[in-house]
């Protein structure tokens, strides 16, 4: 299987089960588009006189050479043959854990996937007690795994700080008894943030996530906080001076938009020209009867909004002011192995989340629905069964998928988005896919242009067409 | 070849012979939380 797109004034073939990326010439993009395997040793007759309106015979037929000559090097065309690694996707050890230390929050965000931090289920805290369960649950169920992560997530974790500094003290106790290191991260509105919590927070997180959406008329329209105030102003400084302490290393400022902000490409930038180099921004998930949720009709602004942002990172490339967007990240020769690819978040299965109920669910966005409920860390009762099935939640098993160009880049998306927006795990949600397909599209278009412009070591010297 | 240029090493296939170690990081847990994207992950497999 192969998919070609034309962006960024190039031609760009990808060959989907080997991961070759190929930029090809006007006659090579459109002779893709009649021949196929099994090739015969000559171009068919019938395709050279089509397509000799616009090309020269001689090249239509050196052309159909090199095509031939990729396809037997199983760089085009190639099979799909990682079918059979799925029938092995059996349940994992557990190796990461979003804590959700305080299901309560000081923000009230309109778009809160949480229910403005407690997740609909009234406002709690989880005590030391549960969160030491939740740890040793990690511990005792993560098999050979070394590195464990933890998110102390929300609501806004930061209100719960002494259990958060104690959770940390807990589990570096016991690292050594149990071979095991962990990646303490923490998701934070920033508005609670003193130094002192900063200091803490560089020292002990590997990674630290800052949300803010970019504008401050932006920001403020959807962020607010209990006083009814947007949290810009707030927040601004402290994240400024929390990444500078951390020396600019292992953080994320992460916005989301909306309908409200289609033009969220200016947001972005806006993050960038404030000094931060590591910007995620995403689309918001909520139901869609509310005016500010993305629908349909938002796609066509949505895919040229990607498409200005890809340009602007290459300009800013050109310029050496490098940063990075999280959604085009993609390292096309070191990437995850073929078998991370099939099998996505590992929510539910690697990855679940806890409350301060003790509850124990497949990821944070499915906390609150009781269907999903796995277990307790408090009871120890586990739900293998629910387990399993997560397990099986593959790009073969979902219907969609396996057909998709995009499989081994969105691994079968988000279980909770295609739970939220189709009812069941299994079924993709065809906007989340839209969108996830172009920001690929955009993300393989900055690494062809890096490698083409001879930008990026990784490719080696500057390719050329022999034209 | 004159009229395309691969950009990378194509190595996917290459990647299951040492692969599924499980070493890498949950991809949920670095930025996104909500909108999954596994690509982008590194792989931390030293042995690869």
């Amino acid at each position: 299987m192969i998919h070609k797109y034309k962006l960024g004034g190039m031609n760009i073939v990808l060959d989907v089960n080997s991961g070759g990326v190929h930029v090809v010439d006007e006659l090579t993009y459109d002779l893709l588009d009649n021949v196929e395997p099994p090739f015969e040793d000559e171009c068919p007759g019938a395709v050279v006189e089509k397509l000799e309106r616009n090309y020269k015979k001689e090249d239509i037929l050196s052309c159909y050479e090199e095509i031939k000559d990729l396809y037997r090097d199983k760089i085009l065309f190639s099979p799909d043959e990682y079918e059979k690694f799925a029938k092995f996707a059996t349940p994992s050890p557990i190796k990461a854990m979003c804590l959700l230390v305080a299901m309560d929050c000081n923000m009230r965000c309109t778009y809160c996937f949480a229910g403005q931090g407690d997740y609909c289920q009234g406002r709690k805290l989880m005590s030391f007690e549960t969160g030491k369960k939740a740890l040793d649950f990690l511990l005792i169920n993560s098999g050979n795994r070394e590195n464990l992560e933890v998110d102390f997530f929300g609501g806004e974790p930061l209100m719960n700080w002494n259990v958060v500094k104690q959770l940390v003290e807990y589990g570096r106790s016991k690292e050594e008894q149990f071979h095991k290191k962990f990646r303490f991260t923490v998701t934070t509105n920033g508005t609670l943030l003193t130094e002192d919590k900063m200091d803490f927070i560089n020292r002990e997180m590997s990674n630290v996530v800052l949300s803010i959406d970019g504008r401050k008329d932006v920001n403020d329209r959807m962020r607010l906080c209990a006083n009814g105030k947007g949290s810009y102003d707030v927040i601004m400084d402290r994240y400024k001076q929390i990444v500078d302490k951390r020396g600019h290393k292992d953080y994320y400022v992460r916005g989301t938009y909306t309908r409200y902000n289609l033009d969220f490409a200016q947001d972005v930038m806006h993050l960038v020209d404030n000094g931060f180099k590591e910007v995620s921004v995403e689309p918001v998930v909520t139901d869609p009867s509310h005016d500010y949720a993305l629908t349909e009709r938002d796609i066509p602004k949505i895919f040229s909004e990607y498409e200005n942002l890809a340009e602007m990172i290459l300009q800013r490339n050109r310029e050496g002011k490098h940063f990075n967007f999280f959604h085009f990240m993609l390292d096309l020769n070191q990437g995850p192995c073929a078998i991370k690819r099939l099998r996505g978040c590992g929510c539910g299965n690697e990855y679940v989340a806890v409350t301060p109920d003790a509850e124990i669910y497949p990821c944070h966005q499915f906390v609150g629905m009781k269907e999903y409920l796995m277990g307790n860390v408090d009871t120890g009762e586990f739900d293998q069964r629910m387990k399993k099935q997560f397990a099986g939640a593959h790009i073969y098993s979902k219907t969609d998928c396996k057909t998709c160009w995009a499989r081994f880049y969105c691994s079968g998306g988000c279980n909770a988005n295609n739970y939220e927006y189709m009812g069941d795990i299994l079924t993709a949600h065809k906007i989340s896919c839209e969108i996830e397909k172009k920001r690929l599209e955009c993300a393989i278009m900055i690494q062809a242009a890096e490698a083409m412009e001879g930008r990026n070591e990784d490719y080696g010297p500057r390719p050329q067409m022999i034209r | 070849m004159k009229h395309v240029v691969t950009i990378n090493k194509a190595n996917l296939k290459q990647s299951v012979v040492k692969g599924g170690c499980g070493k890498c990081q949950a991809s949920c847990q670095s930025a996104c939380k909500t909108s999954c994207t596994v690509a982008n992950q590194k792989c931390e497999n030293s042995d690869r």
